[in-house]
């Protein structure tokens, strides 16, 4: 079967790229800061050694919209075009094409199905930035494979936060339950407290500091009980009216497992929002 | 209401480069036109089978002629789209995060709960 050979959770940034690639005077002071702790963050995907890579984020109004819309989708198709006309115009994104793993999206979804998750798919995906990023970031030479997964953390109703981490234990299960010598590592990317299109948007830092270390120390320690505890679907308006991007957080606590503490651990406090990168070894911390 | 209607000329404006720069310069004749020629298309259906039952409220069609994203997060349009379309349009008149933090401060009297989003 296969083995899980890194679970990462990410915050996905879209100013990374261009912050990372200026130069001179447009190079915003913390790029430095920010290339450091991502290079080292890159580095405990390395060497986990992955030859395919689930990638689990959320279409920001691209090719999902309102007149169609799943609220889990499994891209199943041989490449996947990347990067949309609106990320080049704000972000400077480039265009990207990545390949597909098929057999592990036709195996994700039947044995989702089976597991009582109807997740919908896609044939035909152009993926945006909430998967593209952990691509700049972590595997920039965008070589291996990849099976897209989308949540619905962006347009109400959404689904509990608990089926989020529902579908994370669910798809763990599913990628070692994959017959294949492949390495997979499974890769998710959210939001810490986040505000778009509000009052509190564009701030010093995060709209909401103080969830944020909560968060940080649930993701960190694996401490899924808690954090179902504390939040709901309506709790998350609080600390930012995009915050509800955690979710994927907690779909990556799902995958990681319980009690689970991360292996790496680091964030940055940028303004806007909180940067955070967490990444597991399930089969041990390779040498 | 027809939020869902706000929303969809947001989405369909914001994703085509002609229209952007349409609705910036000419914001009350674009969003005539589109009410009457665009917004009962189904994506990706052929104009035969157009709905029949979509327009805006007076409301919404100031909001969305005045270019007025504090009407438009009043009425519970998606803040993503609107902010992701007014950058496009207005940032380049601004400095770095100047416009953002405009933005947000026109926004300084909503406090929680923030108007309704769900479609």
């Amino acid at each position: 079967m296969a083995t899980v050979a890194a679970v990462i959770a990410s915050t996905h940034h879209p100013f990374y790229y261009r912050a990372s690639t200026a130069t001179g005077e447009d190079r915003p002071p913390f790029a430095d800061e920010w290339v450091r702790k991502i290079t080292a963050f890159r580095q405990t995907l390395t060497a986990a050694r992955p030859d395919v890579l689930v990638m689990v984020g959320s279409d920001h109004f691209h090719q999902l919209w309102l007149d169609n819309m799943p609220q889990f989708l499994v891209g199943k198709a041989p490449f996947y075009d990347a990067n949309w006309y609106n990320e080049e115009r704000e972000f400077g994104l480039p265009r990207m094409l990545l390949k597909g793993q098929e057999d592990l999206s036709a195996h994700i979804l039947r044995a989702g199905l089976d597991s009582g998750f109807d997740l919908a798919f896609s044939n035909e995906l152009r993926i945006d930035h909430s998967v593209t990023c952990p691509i700049i970031t972590l595997r920039p030479e965008a070589d291996l494979p990849i099976v897209p997964i989308y949540t619905n953390i962006f347009a109400p109703p959404l689904p509990q936060p608990k089926r989020f981490v529902q579908l994370g234990q669910t798809i763990r299960e599913i990628v070692e339950s994959w017959p294949s010598h492949l390495r997979v590592a499974i890769v998710g990317t959210g939001h810490l407290s986040l505000e778009l299109g509000g009052p509190r948007q564009f701030g010093p830092h995060g709209p909401d500091p103080e969830f944020d270390a909560k968060a940080v120390e649930w993701i960190a320690t694996g401490d899924i009980e808690r954090c179902l505890a504390e939040v709901t679907l309506d709790s998350l308006h609080s600390p930012g009216n995009a915050t509800h991007g955690f979710m994927d957080f907690m779909l990556m606590m799902g995958v990681a497992g319980a009690g689970r503490k991360a292996d790496h651990v680091d964030s940055l406090d940028l303004f806007h929002t909180m940067e955070a990168y967490f990444t597991w070894y399930p089969n041990g911390v390779p040498t | 209401m027809s939020r869902y209607l706000v929303d969809k000329f947001l989405y369909t404006v914001d994703r085509d480069p002609e229209l952007v720069e349409r609705y910036r310069v000419e914001p009350r004749e674009t969003v005539l036109w589109w009410e009457a020629e665009r917004a009962n298309s189904v994506l990706n259906c052929h104009g035969g089978e157009a709905s029949t039952w979509l327009r805006f409220t007076d409301e919404e069609r100031e909001a969305l002629a005045g270019h007025d994203h504090v009407a438009l997060f009043s009425l519970g349009a998606h803040p993503f789209l609107t902010l992701t379309l007014f950058i496009a349009m207005f940032e380049r008149d601004h400095g770095p995060l100047e416009y953002q933090k405009a933005f947000g401060a026109r926004l300084a009297h909503f406090s929680m709960p923030y108007p309704d989003i769900a479609t």
